[in-house]
């Protein structure tokens, strides 16, 4: 074994501190393949070394949780013998890099999260962050990227077959050169069908199948290597390239073979490929794993054990069968035309050992790899804070046309011109798809649907990581409160910048505590999730940006509407009016559409309050005492009231308010903890608000195609329902294909 | 003036076109075929005074702007007469 030069060390990102721990628990200098091996493991990627001690914090049990972190996906159960997988994943570089086949693998690593818990994925939702678009300098790129993305999150999800129903798209300066791509997938299964990725059984085959393995994404540190660079000139991409028709039949043909029973355990190929699905399941299992790299189906010839082993081609799996039944589960993937070999045993020692035509190439303990990776707690101070606690005077000179810039904007507007480009009705479950306000799909043969939502706000995490993130879980079980669902459990993807930055790792210690807070009182465990670190343009980081997917149930049912649906209706504010402050302004829609400007705190959040609020609108929702529900979120009361006229009927509302505060924090602050509804029955409003001890606030009534906004005797507003639509329904098509011609207001 | 310009996946990357060819051609009784990879073709006429080191400059920049995906693709501009 030669010895390894310290740039090679260095090149695989590894520390001398943490290259001193692999000497010490190996007792001897790694081989190369050894050292790449220990790389990927030890990444912050694989091993959350940065994150871990504070993830820890997070609730993870209910009554409801079946499995949760640690796993390759959450698992719940939602009655009838039913339960669901979910969970979410960045690719954010790889669709910086490549946006189309960025976004597609992202869809599709996620896929294969789900169904190799032998779950059958039947919604996917993404949240997505870009640069501005209008921007003069990066708008060209971030449009590209915006474009690339979305096609690659319509082909993976409409060629394989899964619908993708919802999410958000957000536009901020702080994303150019960073785009962020976070994928949601939910799959359903029965209680007996649950798989999980463990190698157990001295002796038992390993299996892998799929598609064949080439140089797809090899980390470009190996390149220093000089071993390396003799065996291959050829310069590899970072980028993989996906195959959602092969996804398909990998799908089917796991589910089938899963069902001869012949199967101990599966985990998919993600990142690490071989390396990371080897030595965490033997690790899970405490057992070893043998294989030959021989065996491996191989897409270009002369690949290194190092290059087979760190490859992360897509559409692969690596399964243990039972012994003397691997015949069974290998004409399952035969009659499906995938590649199924065994290449290797498990065994009673504990170690990976990787073999290359009968050669010893790498030899680790597994939990070494898995379950010993460095563990930092790095240091940190106060939140990184770009923005001034106080900020201008504000003075509109025309309500209406702030509105409808608000309406007009990146975040708010209509963001028909993606989903339209998403088959979010293959498999005929969902009730509700993009644009409502929570996605909604049923469960075939239960009386169960499932709700869910995926928040994120990277401007309130800016302000105040801690309260920014429990806003953000206030608003997802809000969201699903609001058609009448139960939060059950959440998923996070924590996207932040370089955690070696005391100030940037404070803001993720903070985010994550309150996380943690606010999931322990809302009782919504955390099931599992992602973190991304070092999402940074030129030092400069990104707005701290947790995204947490919510899921909940209810029962199958004709989705309560976010629009009005007739004339002459009450329309009710539960919760209230909830005045905020000048500072709390700072945070929102209004500042940054209008204003150009970032200042002061999020809005304040009382999670007591928050919580009947939502018991209230649940219960008023779940018996049809409403004839539609729709919470305030960006952009405030005034949005709310012109997106709830934007149904097929077109009709608006009449506001009688009676405040004496500034116009401008009225109808445009973002108190959380607010949902209009309208309602033929104020009864019925009043008394769920009361018996919630919340405040339900008649502002007015619905009326034909127009929103008219008064306060005492002023008008405030008085636009006709077709000139906000049309501003709100086109916006992002003129900023996509004609940017020149959008007026930044 | 005319050009031809050939575009085609790198090496290392995954071509499931080209599979899916493979597959076809080896259903149709074709063993002998081990493996397909499969790109495209442009035929491209300029007009014009132009050098032909002018053409050639501009059409480079333009496979490598446009018409391929320099991330994930190779090409080369062959000018033809």
């Amino acid at each position: 074994m030669s010895t390894l030069a310290p740039e090679a060390i260095a090149a695989h990102q590894l520390t001398l501190p943490e290259y001193d721990k692999i000497l010490s628990l190996l007792g001897r200098e790694p081989t190369l393949t050894e050292l790449g091996i220990f790389s990927v493991m030890w990444s912050e990627h694989c091993s959350y070394k940065s994150s871990r001690i504070h993830l820890k914090k997070l609730p993870t049990q209910s009554k409801h949780v079946l499995q949760g972190p640690g796993e390759n996906a959450g698992i719940i159960d939602i009655g009838d013998n039913v339960a669901i997988a979910f969970k979410i994943e960045s690719h954010n570089h790889p669709s910086f890099i490549e946006p189309f086949q960025g976004a597609a693998t992202g869809v599709g690593g996620i896929l294969r999260d789900i169904f190799t818990m032998g779950a059958r994925p039947i919604a996917v939702m993404d949240a997505i962050r870009f640069g501005r678009l209008d921007d003069a300098r990066t708008g060209a790129r971030n449009r590209r990227i915006l474009q690339g993305v979305v096609s690659g999150i319509a082909h993976y999800g409409n060629c394989f077959g899964v619908p993708t129903v919802g999410g958000e798209c957000v536009f901020e300066a702080c994303y150019d050169g960073n785009p962020l791509v976070n994928v949601f997938a939910l799959g359903v299964f029965k209680h007996n069908e649950i798989f999980y990725g463990k190698a157990t059984g001295i002796g038992n085959p390993v299996i892998y199948v799929g598609a064949k393995t080439g140089r797809d994404g090899i980390h470009g540190a190996s390149m220093a290597s000089a071993e390396f660079t003799e065996e291959s000139k050829q310069k590899r991409p970072n980028v993989q390239v996906g195959d959602p028709f092969m996804e398909k039949l990998l799908l089917e043909a796991c589910l089938e073979a899963m069902k001869t029973g012949a199967i101990v355990g599966i985990q998919d190929m993600g990142a690490a490929g071989l390396t990371c699905s080897t030595c965490e399941m033997g690790s899970r299992a405490e057992t070893g794993v043998e294989i030959d790299l021989k065996f491996v189906p191989q897409r270009e010839s002369g690949m290194t054990p190092y290059e087979i082993m760190l490859s992360e081609s897509q559409e692969r799996m690596l399964l243990v069968a039972e012994k003397g039944r691997e015949e069974e589960v290998l004409a399952v993937f035969r009659k499906w035309g995938l590649d199924a070999v065994i290449i290797g045993v498990v065994t009673d020692d504990g170690m990976l050992r990787v073999k290359n035509h009968g050669d010893v190439v790498a030899e680790i303990s597994n939990r070494a790899l898995a379950d010993e990776a460095p563990l930092y707690n790095r240091p940190y101070t106060t939140p990184l804070r770009v923005a001034p606690l106080d900020g201008p005077t504000i003075r509109s000179n025309d309500l209406g046309a702030d509105l409808k810039a608000l309406l007009g904007s990146g975040d708010l507007s209509n963001k028909r011109w993606i989903w339209e480009q998403y088959d979010y009705q293959v498999r005929t479950n969902t009730l509700a798809g993009p644009g409502a306000e929570a996605a909604m799909v049923r469960i075939k043969d239960t009386e169960t649907s499932i709700a869910m939502s995926l928040d994120g706000n990277g401007r309130y995490c800016a302000l105040d990581p801690r309260e920014g993130t429990k806003l953000i879980v206030a608003e997802c079980c809000r969201n699903l409160s609001t058609v009448g669902a139960l939060p059950l459990a959440a998923t996070n993807n924590l996207n932040f910048g370089n955690p070696e930055r005391p100030e940037i790792m404070a803001q993720l210690v903070e985010s994550i505590e309150g996380l943690a807070e606010a999931c322990r009182f809302f009782e919504t465990p955390i099931t599992g999730g992602n973190v991304s670190l070092y999402n940074e343009t030129l030092g400069t980081p990104i707005f701290p940006t947790p995204v947490i997917g919510m899921v909940g149930t209810l029962p199958t049912g004709l989705p309560m509407p976010l629009a009005f649906q007739a004339e002459g209706r009450r329309i009710f504010l539960l919760g209230g009016l909830r005045p905020g402050g000048d500072r709390e302004f700072g945070s929102s829609q209004y500042a940054k559409v209008i204003l150009d400007r970032l200042w002061g705190t999020p809005p304040k959040l009382d999670m007591y309050y928050e919580k009947r609020v939502q018991s209230a609108v649940r219960e008023l929702v779940r018996d049809g005492l409403v004839d539609s529900a729709h919470d305030l979120g960006d952009g405030g009361l005034a949005v709310a009231l012109a997106e709830a006229s934007f149904g097929p009927q077109g009709i608006g509302a009449d506001i009688r308010l009676d405040s004496d505060r500034s116009q401008e924090l009225v109808l445009f602050e973002e108190s959380p903890s607010r949902i209009l509804v309208s309602t033929s029955n104020p009864e019925a409003v009043r008394a769920a608000a009361a018996k919630n001890s919340v405040e339900a606030l008649e502002i007015g009534a619905t009326l034909k195609a127009r929103v008219v906004i008064r306060n005492r005797t002023e008008t405030w507003i008085d636009s006709s329902v077709g000139d906000l639509y049309s501003v709100w329904n086109n916006a992002l098509e003129h900023l996509l294909l004609n940017p020149a011609s959008v007026v930044n207001a | 003036m005319k050009a031809h310009v050939y575009v085609w996946m790198k090496p290392s990357v995954l071509d499931p076109q080209g599979q899916t060819i493979c597959h076809a051609l080896n259903g149709l009784g074709h063993q002998e075929i081990a493996s397909v990879r499969q790109g495209k073709y442009f035929e491209i006429g300029l007009s014009g005074d132009l050098t032909k080191e002018t053409a050639q400059a501009t059409l480079e920049t333009l496979a490598q702007d446009v018409l391929a995906n320099p991330v994930i693709e190779d090409y080369r501009v062959e000018i033809v007469d």
